[in-house]
């Protein structure tokens, strides 16, 4: 179902395509966000940089002028041609959450958000799953299974994430295409029975 | 260093956009659109670029995020872009025919597409 790139080289989505949706792999830094997104897209993933100016915090700044820098984060996302009328479009998230407007841009109007975690490193996803719920956006968790790192029970993870009783929780291989489907298929069965909170416009 | 600074992200967003400062809000990185057919004269050389990648297209599409990656754009600039090709008439949004289907029948149909996956 997905066509051949063009002369430019470029994958067209296919005429017909009358509605696309969007989901966000979210995670913190290393948490094989862009590994899942190369895997499950049906497309070569692509990357896009948007630059960001940040008032970084200046230690002896004497002369209290703010100081900016300017950070180009990169954002990976596919594309899975879903039937011949839908397309669904996947978006790595940065790392951090610090970049606000980007991820209000990513968020926003998503069905909802895949959180990536891994074990070794829980801590590291506080932050997005605070900037989840901020944002009012419903989220489903997958641990991704690193060969190496120590497997807990998934209800200990649960605790240890401090999740709700009704947020999923599961597990995949990130540099497995059927995994990662899985985890997607997880995530939008929550969304069903939720009722989709996302899907209402926020103010 | 001799000769003007090149570097395009030197350019603001609003020389590229000519003017338009804010992207339709229904306009957004996963948004598909196709080529129309309205007059190109007077186009800026952004504009015509992302018009370009329509040359090839066939009647397909292409989301802001895809343009915003072919293009090496900030998607927050092709946001604004893309909603100013389609007040302009040149790039349209496909549209169904059941177009006005609530939005749980979206995510319905992306359960259903995903299950066929696997």
């Amino acid at each position: 179902m997905v066509s051949a790139p063009s002369s430019d080289g470029l994958i067209h989505v296919p005429p017909g395509v009358t509605r696309s949706a969007k989901i966000v792999i979210s995670g913190s830094f290393g948490v094989g966000k862009t590994t899942f997104v190369g895997s499950v897209s049906q497309v070569p993933p692509l990357r896009m940089e948007e630059r960001i100016t940040e008032a970084s915090a200046g230690v002896d700044d004497l002369a209290r002028t703010p100081h900016k820098t300017t950070t180009t984060v990169g954002m990976d996302f596919g594309r899975l041609h879903l039937s011949d009328a839908l397309v669904l479009y996947l978006f790595g998230t940065p790392g951090q959450g610090r970049f606000r407007p980007l991820w209000e841009g990513l968020t926003e109007g998503a069905l909802g958000a895949l959180v990536l975690v891994d074990t070794r490193d829980l801590e590291a996803s506080f932050e997005i799953l605070a900037l989840h719920e901020e944002q009012g956006t419903p989220y489903a968790v997958a641990v991704n299974l690193f060969d190496g790192a120590p497997r807990y029970d998934l209800d200990e993870i649960r605790q240890a994430l401090d999740l709700a009783a009704h947020t999923p929780l599961t597990t995949c291989d990130a540099r497995d295409s059927t995994s990662g489907v899985l985890a997607l298929i997880t995530l939008c069965e929550y969304l069903t029975d939720a009722h989709a909170p996302a899907l209402e416009p926020r103010p | 260093m001799s000769g003007p600074r090149r570097d395009p992200d030197l350019v603001r967003p609003y020389v590229r956009t000519e003017g338009r400062v804010r992207a339709d809000p229904d306009v957004r990185l996963e948004t598909v659109v196709l080529a129309a057919s309205g007059p190109r004269e007077g186009l800026g050389a952004d504009a015509r670029r992302v018009m370009g990648l329509f040359a090839h297209s066939r009647g397909g599409g292409l989301a802001v995020a895809d343009i915003a990656a072919a293009l090496e754009f900030p998607p927050s600039t092709v946001r604004i872009l893309v909603s100013s090709l389609i007040d302009d008439g040149l790039l349209t949004r496909p549209v169904a025919a059941d177009d006005d289907r609530p939005q749980t029948d979206l995510l319905q149909e992306v359960l259903r597409g995903l299950r066929a996956l696997v």
